[in-house]
């Protein structure tokens, strides 16, 4: 039962890289390629914290802290140089 | 007891997080797409992080859990808005279904400004629900 739940969890954070990354190549503007990447970024933190829960590692709860702050920082760099181009 | 909640609190992140990425695949213009994200993302993230605080239950890692979901709640409205502003300023076209906009007009492309009265002669005429203009 609780293993079959983490199959749906995984399946769904998944499912939700492949669509984000569906938009990432899709495009069709340069925002949308951004924002595709950030949700990419938390996604992945997701499925870090997820792992850390399921395989009992309390340590990779530190992975996470960096992937918020690298991935806000990417965010508003790529933002400040759209800013700037426009 | 403990572990049916954990289950809970991940689950319900996970769908968030599904739905997140579902109205990025979905929406039709860039701003509906990062509304969807911005706000879906972050509950879904939270979430999964209080699940995390809970099954650990050890007053070191849930501070860290602690740590991660308040500065997701203080930096992801601010990344947003600025992907916003910026794509804005870019001159994305607005969905065609769009009924308001607020800032028409409002914006001086030279100077970088938004000023409170409207611009007669505003330098730039950004593109604006063009038909036809947005792909989904």
């Amino acid at each position: 039962m609780i293993e079959t739940l983490w199959i749906v969890i995984l399946a769904l954070l998944s499912t939700g890289l492949v669509f984000s990354f569906i938009r990432l190549v899709r495009g069709p503007n340069l925002p949308d390629r951004v924002i595709a990447l950030d949700l990419i970024s938390i996604l992945a933190m997701g499925l870090i914290v997820t792992y850390a829960v399921r395989f009992n590692q309390p340590n990779f709860l530190d992975v996470a802290i960096i992937l918020a702050l690298i991935s806000f920082l990417g965010t508003i760099a790529f933002a400040y140089y759209l800013e700037r181009r426009a | 007891m403990r572990e049916i909640l954990v289950m809970l609190l991940i689950l319900t992140g996970a769908f968030f997080m599904f739905l997140a990425s579902l109205g990025l695949l979905r929406m039709p213009d860039v701003f509906l797409r990062l509304s969807s994200t911005a706000k879906a993302g972050t509950l879904g993230a939270g979430l999964i992080l209080t699940g995390a605080a809970v099954f650990f239950n050890d007053f070191s890692i849930s501070t860290r859990a602690g740590a991660i979901i308040v500065f997701l709640l203080l930096t992801a409205p601010v990344a947003a808005h600025m992907i916003g502003r910026a794509a804005y300023f870019d001159g994305i076209p607005l969905w065609k279904g769009t009924i308001q906009d607020d800032l028409k007009g409002h914006y001086r492309a030279s100077t970088h400004s938004l000023e409170v009265d409207e611009i007669a002669d505003a330098d730039v005429v950004l593109p604006h629900i063009e038909e036809g203009e947005y792909d989904q």
